[in-house]
């Protein structure tokens, strides 16, 4: 086998798994966009004074980021088949025996502890004046989240953030794990049917280089625009 | 006639009585300035006035809108909506400007107008760019704070006081943070707002400024009102040999 013949079937394989793009893109968006609605709620919980909510978004925010995302993904989707029962009766098992709903389910709650923990810093960052001018025009609590104290955070997360969408995107590849055929799924498929791993997921790590790329390009961009003015 | 009056306003932090009762009366069309050394509660005065400091007793008075604190009883709780009135009928100036630094001068002016007071989004600009005219900034109005030298913040956020048509101004040492010669264009858009009859109440170092624009002077110290008057007779004849020597370190 020639250079030439490994080339090409890598570039074929590329094609190959190009179907697996769209999925693997909807995992990493759906469950980055419920993530961070999450997030933005768990951040304001951890710099609540209330005692209660603030204990309880720590301990969310400490337990997800201290265990492995695959054991997280495990114990929702294999685990959840113990509880059919309950959930049956809450009429919630139709969602939690789709691999689909387990994978975005993980993949939420695991980025929505790292995403807080962001949110949570660039809240902080706002200087304490800037706030104290917002209420001395009679904002209310709501408008100076909404309009002074939340724009900033996120200028001011927004460069981690793009390493967390990044992060994300490559986390996909594990609910390949659970039977979902994204990118890493077809390419564990094709190398098993083709006995050539080294170009199906030398063409798989391809994919996710170029999609992160163009992630890392569009937050540069983004950035840029922010910091011109 | 009363536009503003505080009434035995009392303050401490921990252990330490900031204010140890201080009751102030402005007419409407008063410039009253507030001078004293650092430490003597100037600016946690003021900053009782919209509550951005919550007094512990006392009470205030704006225009009939009417506030009291209890005798020691921090526990009374001011409820939101009368708090958030109080603060937009009071304009507040400070000493670090404190301009929201993601937004244009022009967004720093009307977001107020438009989030607090509800006015629609082309009437605040338009008022808006009519106040950023008034303090000399018609040409920044696209500029973010970061672009703006110490001055020209101070005077976007007077426009941004300005903005809510306050019944009264209250300024936080607003030249202090300021470059000596950044500090005279900011006292002239004080001075021409003290001539157009508004009720403003001012913390300052600035001794001339003050005895030129106002019409009452307070010179507190240690968190009470040791000495007040009219300017001329504060500044050329104090009566509290304290205030004698604390002027005199000013000329």
């Amino acid at each position: 086998m020639g250079g030439l013949d490994h080339l090409g079937f890598i570039l074929d394989t590329v094609l190959h798994l190009s179907v697996g793009i769209p999925r693997t893109l909807v995992l990493a968006a759906v469950s980055l966009s419920i993530g961070f609605v999450l997030a933005v709620g768990v951040a304001v919980a951890v710099l609540a004074p209330a005692r209660v909510p603030r204990k309880l978004a720590e301990g969310y925010v400490y337990v997800f980021r201290s265990s492995p995302l695959l054991v997280q993904i495990f114990l929702i989707y294999y685990g959840s088949g113990q509880f059919r029962g309950a959930l049956e009766f809450l009429g919630l098992w139709h969602f939690f025996r789709e691999a689909w709903f387990c994978a975005i389910l993980a993949l939420a709650l695991n980025t929505g502890a790292y995403t807080a923990v962001l949110i949570a810093g660039g809240l902080r960052s706002v200087p304490w004046g800037q706030i104290e001018a917002a209420q001395a025009v009679g904002m209310s609590r709501y408008r100076v989240f909404a309009s002074i104290a939340f724009p900033q955070a996120l200028r001011h997360a927004l460069p981690a953030y793009s390493n967390e969408v990044v992060l994300m995107i490559k986390a996909t590849a594990l609910a390949s794990t659970i039977t979902l055929l994204e990118i890493t799924g077809l390419a564990k498929q094709l190398s098993a049917e083709t006995y050539r791993p080294f170009e199906v997921f030398a063409a798989a790590g391809i994919i996710y280089i170029a999609l992160n790329g163009m992630v890392a390009g569009g937050f540069g961009l983004i950035e840029r625009a922010l910091h011109r003015r | 006639m009363q536009a503003l009056v505080a009434t035995d306003i009392r303050k401490a932090f921990g252990p330490l009585e900031v204010l140890r009762g201080i009751s102030l009366k402005a007419d409407k069309g008063d410039v009253i300035a507030i001078i004293g050394g650092s430490g003597s509660g100037k600016s946690t005065f003021l900053r009782c006035l919209n509550l951005l400091e919550r007094p512990d007793a006392g009470s205030l008075w704006l225009n009939g809108l009417a506030l009291d604190f209890g005798d020691g009883d921090r526990a009374r709780t001011i409820a939101p909506a009368t708090k958030a009135q109080l603060r937009r009928r009071l304009g507040m100036v400070f000493q670090s400007f404190n301009l929201w630094t993601h937004m244009t001068a022009l967004d720093n002016v009307i977001a107020g107008p438009i989030h607090v007071l509800g006015q629609d989004r082309k009437a605040a600009r338009e008022a808006g760019m009519e106040l950023l005219g008034k303090v000399g900034l018609a040409d920044k109005a696209a500029a973010h704070p970061a672009q703006l030298s110490g001055g020209q913040q101070q005077r976007v956020a007077i426009a941004r006081a300005l903005a809510m048509r306050p019944e009264a101004l209250l300024f936080d040492e607003p030249t202090s943070a300021l470059d000596p010669e950044l500090v005279g264009e900011v006292l002239q858009v004080i001075k021409a707002l003290a001539a157009e009859g508004r009720t403003m109440i001012l913390v300052t170092h600035e001794m001339a400024f003050a005895r030129d624009v106002a019409t009452h002077v307070m010179y507190f110290l240690d968190g009470r009102v040791e000495e007040e008057g009219a300017p001329d007779r504060i500044f050329t004849d104090p009566r509290s040999e304290r205030c004698r020597s604390f002027l005199r370190k000013f000329l």
